[in-house]
Protein backbone atom coordinates (compact mmCIF):
# COMPACT_ATOMS: atom_id res chain seq x y z
CA UNK A 1 0.00 0.00 0.00
CA UNK A 2 2.69 2.78 -1.16
CA UNK A 3 0.46 4.92 -2.64
CA UNK A 4 -1.96 4.44 0.17
CA UNK A 5 0.49 5.96 2.27
CA UNK A 6 1.92 8.43 0.41
CA UNK A 7 -1.27 10.07 -0.45
CA UNK A 8 -1.60 10.70 2.96
CA UNK A 9 1.17 11.99 3.72
CA UNK A 10 0.97 14.42 0.79
CA UNK A 11 -2.33 15.18 1.91
CA UNK A 12 -0.80 16.62 5.42
CA UNK A 13 1.95 18.51 3.46
CA UNK A 14 -0.86 20.27 1.72
CA UNK A 15 -2.69 21.13 4.78
CA UNK A 16 0.28 21.99 6.96
CA UNK A 17 1.62 24.83 4.15
CA UNK A 18 -1.71 25.99 3.39
CA UNK A 19 -1.50 25.40 0.27
CA UNK A 20 -3.11 28.21 -1.53
CA UNK A 21 -4.34 26.17 -4.19
CA UNK A 22 -6.48 24.02 -1.31
CA UNK A 23 -6.94 26.99 0.52
CA UNK A 24 -9.41 28.83 -1.84
CA UNK A 25 -10.80 25.85 -2.71
CA UNK A 26 -12.12 25.66 1.06
CA UNK A 27 -13.26 29.32 0.88
CA UNK A 28 -14.93 28.95 -1.66
CA UNK A 29 -17.03 25.96 -0.38
CA UNK A 30 -17.70 27.54 2.78
CA UNK A 31 -19.29 31.13 1.35
CA UNK A 32 -21.42 29.14 -1.20
CA UNK A 33 -22.90 26.51 1.26
CA UNK A 34 -22.75 28.94 4.30
CA UNK A 35 -24.80 31.54 2.21
CA UNK A 36 -27.10 29.23 0.64
CA UNK A 37 -28.13 27.75 4.18
CA UNK A 38 -28.55 31.08 5.27
CA UNK A 39 -30.72 31.99 2.05
CA UNK A 40 -32.62 29.15 2.86
CA UNK A 41 -33.16 29.82 6.55
CA UNK A 42 -35.36 32.72 5.90
CA UNK A 43 -37.23 32.04 3.25
CA UNK A 44 -37.32 28.06 5.06
CA UNK A 45 -38.13 28.57 8.15
CA UNK A 46 -41.18 31.10 8.53
CA UNK A 47 -42.68 28.57 5.98
CA UNK A 48 -42.12 25.79 8.19
CA UNK A 49 -43.35 27.48 11.24
CA UNK A 50 -46.04 28.51 9.82
CA UNK A 51 -47.02 25.53 8.42
CA UNK A 52 -46.57 24.48 12.03
CA UNK A 53 -49.06 26.78 13.58
CA UNK A 54 -51.36 27.50 10.04
CA UNK A 55 -54.65 26.46 9.54
CA UNK A 56 -55.23 26.67 5.75
CA UNK A 57 -56.40 24.77 2.87
CA UNK A 58 -53.48 22.88 0.79
CA UNK A 59 -51.89 22.66 4.56
CA UNK A 60 -51.39 19.15 4.99
CA UNK A 61 -50.38 18.48 1.14
CA UNK A 62 -47.78 21.05 1.37
CA UNK A 63 -46.37 19.22 4.52
CA UNK A 64 -46.41 15.92 2.28
CA UNK A 65 -44.52 17.82 -0.08
CA UNK A 66 -41.63 19.46 2.05
CA UNK A 67 -41.16 15.99 3.85
CA UNK A 68 -40.55 14.81 0.04
CA UNK A 69 -38.51 17.38 -1.06
CA UNK A 70 -35.62 16.99 1.61
CA UNK A 71 -35.20 14.03 -0.55
CA UNK A 72 -34.48 15.97 -3.50
CA UNK A 73 -31.89 14.77 -6.22
CA UNK A 74 -29.26 17.29 -6.39
CA UNK A 75 -28.54 16.83 -9.99
CA UNK A 76 -31.71 17.31 -10.51
CA UNK A 77 -32.06 20.46 -8.47
CA UNK A 78 -28.56 21.30 -10.25
CA UNK A 79 -30.52 20.42 -14.06
CA UNK A 80 -33.22 22.90 -13.10
CA UNK A 81 -31.32 25.40 -12.35
CA UNK A 82 -29.34 24.83 -15.06
CA UNK A 83 -32.33 25.59 -17.37
CA UNK A 84 -33.30 28.52 -15.59
CA UNK A 85 -30.18 30.26 -15.64
CA UNK A 86 -28.47 29.10 -19.19
CA UNK A 87 -28.68 31.67 -21.41
CA UNK A 88 -32.05 30.83 -23.40
CA UNK A 89 -33.44 30.41 -20.02
CA UNK A 90 -36.37 32.62 -18.62
CA UNK A 91 -33.08 33.97 -16.13
CA UNK A 92 -30.45 33.71 -18.84
CA UNK A 93 -29.97 37.76 -19.40
CA UNK A 94 -28.52 37.34 -15.72
CA UNK A 95 -25.29 35.85 -17.03
CA UNK A 96 -25.35 33.79 -13.93
CA UNK A 97 -24.43 29.95 -15.41
CA UNK A 98 -21.14 29.07 -14.46
CA UNK A 99 -21.04 31.66 -11.68
CA UNK A 100 -20.63 30.94 -7.94
CA UNK A 101 -24.00 33.37 -7.26
CA UNK A 102 -25.60 30.00 -9.24
CA UNK A 103 -24.73 27.62 -7.14
CA UNK A 104 -25.76 29.44 -3.89
CA UNK A 105 -28.93 29.18 -5.56
CA UNK A 106 -28.82 25.62 -6.50
CA UNK A 107 -27.99 24.65 -2.90
CA UNK A 108 -30.19 27.04 -1.50
CA UNK A 109 -33.24 25.72 -3.71
CA UNK A 110 -32.25 22.26 -2.07
CA UNK A 111 -31.92 22.82 1.26
CA UNK A 112 -34.79 24.84 1.71
CA UNK A 113 -37.02 22.44 1.82
CA UNK A 114 -34.92 20.50 4.62
CA UNK A 115 -34.92 23.34 6.81
CA UNK A 116 -38.68 24.03 6.34
CA UNK A 117 -39.53 20.60 7.10
CA UNK A 118 -37.59 20.20 10.01
CA UNK A 119 -38.33 23.54 11.52
CA UNK A 120 -41.97 22.72 11.18
CA UNK A 121 -41.35 19.82 12.84
CA UNK A 122 -39.92 21.31 16.02
CA UNK A 123 -42.50 24.14 16.17
CA UNK A 124 -45.07 22.11 16.20
CA UNK A 125 -43.73 20.77 18.68
CA UNK A 126 -43.47 23.38 20.51
CA UNK A 127 -47.02 24.61 19.16
CA UNK A 128 -48.13 21.62 21.13
CA UNK A 129 -47.29 23.01 24.52
CA UNK A 130 -47.60 26.81 24.02
CA UNK A 131 -50.86 26.85 21.83
CA UNK A 132 -53.56 27.62 24.77
CA UNK A 133 -50.84 30.24 26.37
CA UNK A 134 -50.49 32.20 23.14
CA UNK A 135 -54.05 31.75 22.11
CA UNK A 136 -55.50 33.42 25.40
CA UNK A 137 -53.26 36.35 25.15
CA UNK A 138 -55.17 36.97 21.94
CA UNK A 139 -51.59 36.07 19.78
CA UNK A 140 -52.82 35.36 15.79
CA UNK A 141 -51.14 32.50 14.05
CA UNK A 142 -48.59 34.65 12.06
CA UNK A 143 -47.89 35.49 15.15
CA UNK A 144 -47.85 32.91 17.10
CA UNK A 145 -45.22 31.49 14.42
CA UNK A 146 -43.54 34.36 14.92
CA UNK A 147 -43.39 33.34 18.58
CA UNK A 148 -42.01 30.11 18.77
CA UNK A 149 -39.09 30.79 15.92
CA UNK A 150 -37.89 33.00 18.21
CA UNK A 151 -38.31 30.69 21.33
CA UNK A 152 -37.03 27.63 19.03
CA UNK A 153 -34.10 29.68 18.04
CA UNK A 154 -31.67 27.51 19.68
CA UNK A 155 -32.87 24.51 18.98
CA UNK A 156 -33.70 25.54 15.33
CA UNK A 157 -30.13 25.83 14.89
CA UNK A 158 -30.49 22.02 14.13
CA UNK A 159 -32.03 22.31 11.11
CA UNK A 160 -29.78 24.82 9.86
CA UNK A 161 -27.28 22.24 10.50
CA UNK A 162 -28.86 19.62 8.49
CA UNK A 163 -29.32 22.38 6.02
CA UNK A 164 -25.77 23.33 5.90
CA UNK A 165 -24.81 19.70 6.04
CA UNK A 166 -26.60 19.13 3.20
CA UNK A 167 -25.16 22.05 0.91
CA UNK A 168 -21.43 21.30 2.06
CA UNK A 169 -21.49 17.77 0.93
CA UNK A 170 -23.58 17.59 -2.35
CA UNK A 171 -21.80 17.53 -5.48
CA UNK A 172 -24.22 17.13 -8.26
CA UNK A 173 -26.06 20.47 -8.57
CA UNK A 174 -22.84 22.76 -8.03
CA UNK A 175 -21.16 20.35 -10.92
CA UNK A 176 -23.77 21.41 -12.75
CA UNK A 177 -24.79 24.83 -12.38
CA UNK A 178 -21.48 25.64 -11.15
CA UNK A 179 -19.33 23.97 -13.81
CA UNK A 180 -16.08 23.26 -11.85
CA UNK A 181 -13.95 25.81 -13.33
CA UNK A 182 -10.61 26.23 -11.73
CA UNK A 183 -10.15 29.37 -9.49
CA UNK A 184 -13.43 30.24 -10.86
CA UNK A 185 -16.47 27.80 -9.30
CA UNK A 186 -14.08 24.80 -8.39
CA UNK A 187 -15.31 23.86 -4.44
CA UNK A 188 -14.29 21.05 -1.90
CA UNK A 189 -16.58 18.20 -3.38
CA UNK A 190 -16.42 18.86 -7.21
CA UNK A 191 -12.61 19.43 -6.65
CA UNK A 192 -12.40 16.04 -5.03
CA UNK A 193 -14.32 14.03 -7.61
CA UNK A 194 -12.22 15.51 -10.52
CA UNK A 195 -8.93 15.23 -8.75
CA UNK A 196 -9.59 11.59 -7.84
CA UNK A 197 -10.81 11.13 -11.16
CA UNK A 198 -7.18 12.33 -12.64
CA UNK A 199 -5.50 10.16 -10.39
CA UNK A 200 -4.27 13.76 -7.97
CA UNK A 201 -5.02 11.66 -4.96
CA UNK A 202 -3.40 13.90 -2.16
CA UNK A 203 -5.33 16.76 -3.35
CA UNK A 204 -8.58 14.85 -3.17
CA UNK A 205 -8.03 13.58 0.18
CA UNK A 206 -6.47 16.66 1.34
CA UNK A 207 -9.87 18.09 0.60
CA UNK A 208 -11.74 15.04 1.86
CA UNK A 209 -10.04 15.51 5.49
CA UNK A 210 -10.67 19.31 5.51
CA UNK A 211 -14.48 18.47 4.52
CA UNK A 212 -15.14 16.60 7.35
CA UNK A 213 -13.28 18.58 9.71
CA UNK A 214 -15.21 21.28 8.71
CA UNK A 215 -18.90 19.23 9.02
CA UNK A 216 -17.73 18.30 12.83
CA UNK A 217 -16.38 21.62 14.12
CA UNK A 218 -19.65 23.11 12.95
CA UNK A 219 -21.48 20.58 14.76
CA UNK A 220 -19.32 20.83 17.69
CA UNK A 221 -20.50 24.82 17.74
CA UNK A 222 -24.01 24.38 17.16
CA UNK A 223 -23.80 21.46 20.65
CA UNK A 224 -21.87 23.92 22.43
CA UNK A 225 -24.49 26.36 21.62
CA UNK A 226 -27.32 24.37 21.89
CA UNK A 227 -25.90 23.29 25.52
CA UNK A 228 -25.08 26.65 26.79
CA UNK A 229 -28.67 27.95 25.30
CA UNK A 230 -30.29 24.56 27.56
CA UNK A 231 -28.59 26.45 31.11
CA UNK A 232 -29.45 29.83 29.85
CA UNK A 233 -32.80 29.18 29.47
CA UNK A 234 -34.18 26.17 30.38
CA UNK B 1 -82.33 30.92 46.96
CA UNK B 2 -80.94 34.56 47.08
CA UNK B 3 -83.07 37.40 47.35
CA UNK B 4 -80.82 39.90 46.39
CA UNK B 5 -79.97 38.91 42.67
CA UNK B 6 -77.12 41.15 40.86
CA UNK B 7 -77.61 41.18 37.28
CA UNK B 8 -75.39 38.20 35.39
CA UNK B 9 -72.17 39.03 33.97
CA UNK B 10 -72.08 35.36 31.88
CA UNK B 11 -75.17 33.24 31.09
CA UNK B 12 -74.56 29.30 29.44
CA UNK B 13 -77.55 27.98 27.48
CA UNK B 14 -77.51 24.25 27.06
CA UNK B 15 -73.82 24.39 26.26
CA UNK B 16 -72.41 20.96 25.19
CA UNK B 17 -69.05 19.74 23.98
CA UNK B 18 -68.59 15.89 23.44
CA UNK B 19 -66.09 14.22 22.11
CA UNK B 20 -67.85 10.95 20.06
CA UNK B 21 -70.18 9.22 22.45
CA UNK B 22 -68.59 11.09 25.85
CA UNK B 23 -69.97 14.10 26.94
CA UNK B 24 -67.40 16.28 28.37
CA UNK B 25 -69.80 19.01 29.49
CA UNK B 26 -73.71 18.02 28.65
CA UNK B 27 -76.21 20.55 28.55
CA UNK B 28 -74.66 23.33 30.91
CA UNK B 29 -77.14 25.98 31.80
CA UNK B 30 -75.99 28.27 34.07
CA UNK B 31 -75.92 32.08 35.18
CA UNK B 32 -73.00 33.77 37.09
CA UNK B 33 -73.55 36.84 39.08
CA UNK B 34 -70.91 36.22 41.69
CA UNK B 35 -67.57 38.23 41.89
CA UNK B 36 -65.76 35.04 42.70
CA UNK B 37 -67.18 31.89 41.33
CA UNK B 38 -65.21 28.50 42.19
CA UNK B 39 -65.83 25.51 40.23
CA UNK B 40 -65.78 21.85 42.16
CA UNK B 41 -66.31 18.53 40.84
CA UNK B 42 -64.36 15.29 40.80
CA UNK B 43 -61.46 14.22 38.74
CA UNK B 44 -62.99 14.20 35.29
CA UNK B 45 -66.01 16.10 35.48
CA UNK B 46 -65.20 18.72 32.99
CA UNK B 47 -64.34 21.81 34.87
CA UNK B 48 -61.14 22.34 32.98
CA UNK B 49 -63.04 21.80 29.59
CA UNK B 50 -66.00 24.05 30.94
CA UNK B 51 -63.59 27.01 31.53
CA UNK B 52 -62.00 27.30 28.14
CA UNK B 53 -65.02 26.81 26.67
CA UNK B 54 -66.23 30.29 28.76
CA UNK B 55 -62.80 31.42 27.58
CA UNK B 56 -63.08 30.90 24.10
CA UNK B 57 -60.46 28.00 23.84
CA UNK B 58 -62.69 25.31 22.72
CA UNK B 59 -65.80 25.38 20.76
CA UNK B 60 -68.58 23.79 21.82
CA UNK B 61 -70.91 21.03 20.22
CA UNK B 62 -73.92 22.79 20.72
CA UNK B 63 -75.39 25.81 23.03
CA UNK B 64 -73.34 28.85 23.63
CA UNK B 65 -71.83 31.03 25.93
CA UNK B 66 -73.57 34.49 26.28
CA UNK B 67 -71.75 37.83 27.65
CA UNK B 68 -74.27 40.44 28.75
CA UNK B 69 -71.37 42.76 28.12
CA UNK B 70 -68.00 41.68 26.65
CA UNK B 71 -65.28 41.13 29.15
CA UNK B 72 -61.58 41.51 28.31
CA UNK B 73 -60.27 38.07 29.58
CA UNK B 74 -56.97 36.53 30.99
CA UNK B 75 -56.37 32.87 31.53
CA UNK B 76 -54.05 31.04 34.12
CA UNK B 77 -53.43 27.29 33.52
CA UNK B 78 -52.60 24.99 36.07
CA UNK B 79 -48.98 24.53 34.20
CA UNK B 80 -47.46 27.95 33.30
CA UNK B 81 -46.40 28.38 30.24
CA UNK B 82 -42.75 30.43 30.13
CA UNK B 83 -41.10 31.61 26.52
CA UNK B 84 -37.36 31.23 26.56
CA UNK B 85 -36.78 34.98 27.93
CA UNK B 86 -36.71 36.85 31.26
CA UNK B 87 -39.47 37.00 33.69
CA UNK B 88 -40.14 40.53 32.38
CA UNK B 89 -40.40 39.70 29.30
CA UNK B 90 -42.50 37.59 29.49
CA UNK B 91 -45.06 39.81 30.95
CA UNK B 92 -44.07 42.26 28.08
CA UNK B 93 -44.73 40.16 25.51
CA UNK B 94 -48.74 39.78 27.20
CA UNK B 95 -48.76 43.67 27.06
CA UNK B 96 -47.49 43.79 23.22
CA UNK B 97 -50.22 41.76 22.41
CA UNK B 98 -52.52 44.13 23.43
CA UNK B 99 -51.09 46.51 21.05
CA UNK B 100 -49.42 49.29 24.10
CA UNK B 101 -46.66 50.88 22.89
CA UNK B 102 -43.26 49.39 24.27
CA UNK B 103 -42.76 52.06 27.43
CA UNK B 104 -45.62 51.69 28.61
CA UNK B 105 -45.55 47.75 28.73
CA UNK B 106 -42.35 47.98 30.37
CA UNK B 107 -43.89 50.25 33.39
CA UNK B 108 -46.89 47.70 33.96
CA UNK B 109 -44.89 44.68 33.25
CA UNK B 110 -42.29 45.85 36.45
CA UNK B 111 -45.26 47.33 38.69
CA UNK B 112 -46.63 43.78 37.92
CA UNK B 113 -44.33 41.96 38.62
CA UNK B 114 -43.47 44.07 41.68
CA UNK B 115 -46.75 43.09 42.92
CA UNK B 116 -46.77 39.32 42.72
CA UNK B 117 -43.42 39.92 44.68
CA UNK B 118 -40.95 39.31 42.08
CA UNK B 119 -39.53 42.27 41.22
CA UNK B 120 -36.32 41.42 42.31
CA UNK B 121 -35.66 39.04 39.92
CA UNK B 122 -37.35 40.17 36.68
CA UNK B 123 -34.61 39.64 34.73
CA UNK B 124 -34.09 36.09 35.57
CA UNK B 125 -35.01 33.61 32.50
CA UNK B 126 -38.37 32.93 33.49
CA UNK B 127 -38.16 28.46 32.54
CA UNK B 128 -35.26 28.80 35.38
CA UNK B 129 -37.33 29.81 38.00
CA UNK B 130 -39.01 27.62 40.65
CA UNK B 131 -42.95 26.20 39.72
CA UNK B 132 -44.06 28.45 42.26
CA UNK B 133 -42.20 31.30 41.13
CA UNK B 134 -43.31 30.70 37.26
CA UNK B 135 -47.13 30.65 38.42
CA UNK B 136 -46.70 34.29 39.96
CA UNK B 137 -45.21 35.21 36.48
CA UNK B 138 -48.16 34.17 34.97
CA UNK B 139 -50.23 35.67 36.96
CA UNK B 140 -48.02 38.85 36.89
CA UNK B 141 -48.62 38.38 32.83
CA UNK B 142 -52.44 37.74 33.39
CA UNK B 143 -52.69 40.86 35.87
CA UNK B 144 -50.67 43.62 33.81
CA UNK B 145 -53.69 43.00 31.17
CA UNK B 146 -55.95 44.36 33.41
CA UNK B 147 -59.04 41.91 32.92
CA UNK B 148 -62.45 42.40 34.07
CA UNK B 149 -62.12 38.28 34.62
CA UNK B 150 -59.22 36.63 35.32
CA UNK B 151 -60.04 32.39 34.38
CA UNK B 152 -57.90 30.05 36.35
CA UNK B 153 -57.51 26.11 36.13
CA UNK B 154 -56.34 24.82 38.95
CA UNK B 155 -53.54 27.41 39.31
CA UNK B 156 -52.13 25.67 42.79
CA UNK B 157 -52.26 21.89 41.48
CA UNK B 158 -48.57 21.62 41.21
CA UNK B 159 -47.27 23.69 43.97
CA UNK B 160 -45.74 23.48 47.26
CA UNK B 161 -48.08 24.85 50.52
CA UNK B 162 -45.77 28.25 50.54
CA UNK B 163 -45.99 29.03 47.17
CA UNK B 164 -49.57 28.07 47.31
CA UNK B 165 -50.35 30.72 50.01
CA UNK B 166 -49.05 32.98 47.98
CA UNK B 167 -50.41 32.51 45.02
CA UNK B 168 -54.17 32.84 46.90
CA UNK B 169 -52.69 36.13 48.55
CA UNK B 170 -52.28 37.40 44.80
CA UNK B 171 -55.64 35.99 43.45
CA UNK B 172 -57.06 37.83 46.41
CA UNK B 173 -55.83 41.15 45.65
CA UNK B 174 -56.55 40.71 42.03
CA UNK B 175 -60.24 39.86 43.12
CA UNK B 176 -60.48 42.93 45.47
CA UNK B 177 -58.72 45.58 42.77
CA UNK B 178 -61.90 44.83 41.11
CA UNK B 179 -61.46 41.42 38.27
CA UNK B 180 -64.21 39.05 38.86
CA UNK B 181 -63.21 35.34 38.98
CA UNK B 182 -63.92 32.43 37.94
CA UNK B 183 -61.42 29.30 38.80
CA UNK B 184 -61.22 25.44 39.76
CA UNK B 185 -59.44 23.81 42.41
CA UNK B 186 -58.79 20.56 44.13
CA UNK B 187 -58.42 22.02 47.27
CA UNK B 188 -61.28 22.53 49.38
CA UNK B 189 -60.16 25.14 51.60
CA UNK B 190 -58.76 27.01 49.06
CA UNK B 191 -62.39 26.55 47.62
CA UNK B 192 -63.90 27.45 50.71
CA UNK B 193 -61.04 31.33 51.28
CA UNK B 194 -61.52 32.06 47.39
CA UNK B 195 -65.08 32.03 46.60
CA UNK B 196 -68.52 33.38 47.25
CA UNK B 197 -70.25 30.87 45.30
CA UNK B 198 -69.63 27.16 44.22
CA UNK B 199 -70.27 25.85 40.81
CA UNK B 200 -70.68 22.05 41.17
CA UNK B 201 -70.59 19.95 38.48
CA UNK B 202 -70.41 16.19 38.17
CA UNK B 203 -70.15 13.98 34.79
CA UNK B 204 -70.40 16.60 32.65
CA UNK B 205 -73.61 17.98 34.31
CA UNK B 206 -74.28 21.48 36.18
CA UNK B 207 -75.43 19.64 39.62
CA UNK B 208 -75.64 22.78 42.12
CA UNK B 209 -74.82 26.29 42.19
CA UNK B 210 -74.76 27.54 45.47
CA UNK B 211 -73.18 30.78 47.77
CA UNK B 212 -70.11 29.17 49.35
CA UNK B 213 -71.15 28.95 53.17
CA UNK B 214 -74.36 27.49 52.14
CA UNK B 215 -72.88 24.71 50.21
CA UNK B 216 -70.19 23.46 52.45
CA UNK B 217 -72.60 23.36 54.93
CA UNK B 218 -75.75 22.18 53.99
CA UNK B 219 -75.31 20.82 49.97
CA UNK B 220 -78.02 20.02 48.18
CA UNK B 221 -77.68 17.07 45.92
CA UNK B 222 -76.71 13.87 46.66
CA UNK B 223 -73.61 14.15 44.33
CA UNK B 224 -72.24 17.04 46.35
CA UNK B 225 -72.87 15.83 49.67
CA UNK B 226 -70.77 12.73 48.46
CA UNK B 227 -67.76 14.97 46.97
CA UNK B 228 -67.49 16.64 50.08
CA UNK B 229 -67.39 13.34 52.19
CA UNK B 230 -64.98 12.08 50.42
CA UNK B 231 -62.48 15.09 50.05
CA UNK B 232 -63.09 16.08 53.62
CA UNK B 233 -62.46 12.91 55.90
Amino acid sequence: MPEFNESFITAGHLLAAADSRLFAVVLLSLQVSLTATLLACIVGMPIGALLAVGRFPGRRALIVLFNGLMGLPPVVVGLLVYLLLSRAGPLGHFGLLFSPAAMVIAQAILVMPIVAALTRQSVADSWMEYREQLRSLGASRPRAAGTLLWDGRFSLSTAALAGFGRAIAEVGAVMIVGGNIDGVTRVMTTTIALETSKGDLPLALGLGIVLIAVVLAINAVAYQLRQWAERRWG
Amino acid sequence: MSTMAPESWLRLDQLALHDGDKRIVDAATLSLSARRTVVLGPNGAGKSTLLRLIHGLLRPTSGSVCWPQALTQAMVFQRPVMLRATALENVIYGLRLQGHNAEICRQRACAALEKVGLGSIATRPARLLSGGEQQRVALARAWAREPELLILDEPTASLDPASTREVERIVMEIAIAGTRLLMTTHNLGQAYRLAEEVVFIDRGRIAEQAPVEQFFNLPQTEAAQRFLKEEIP
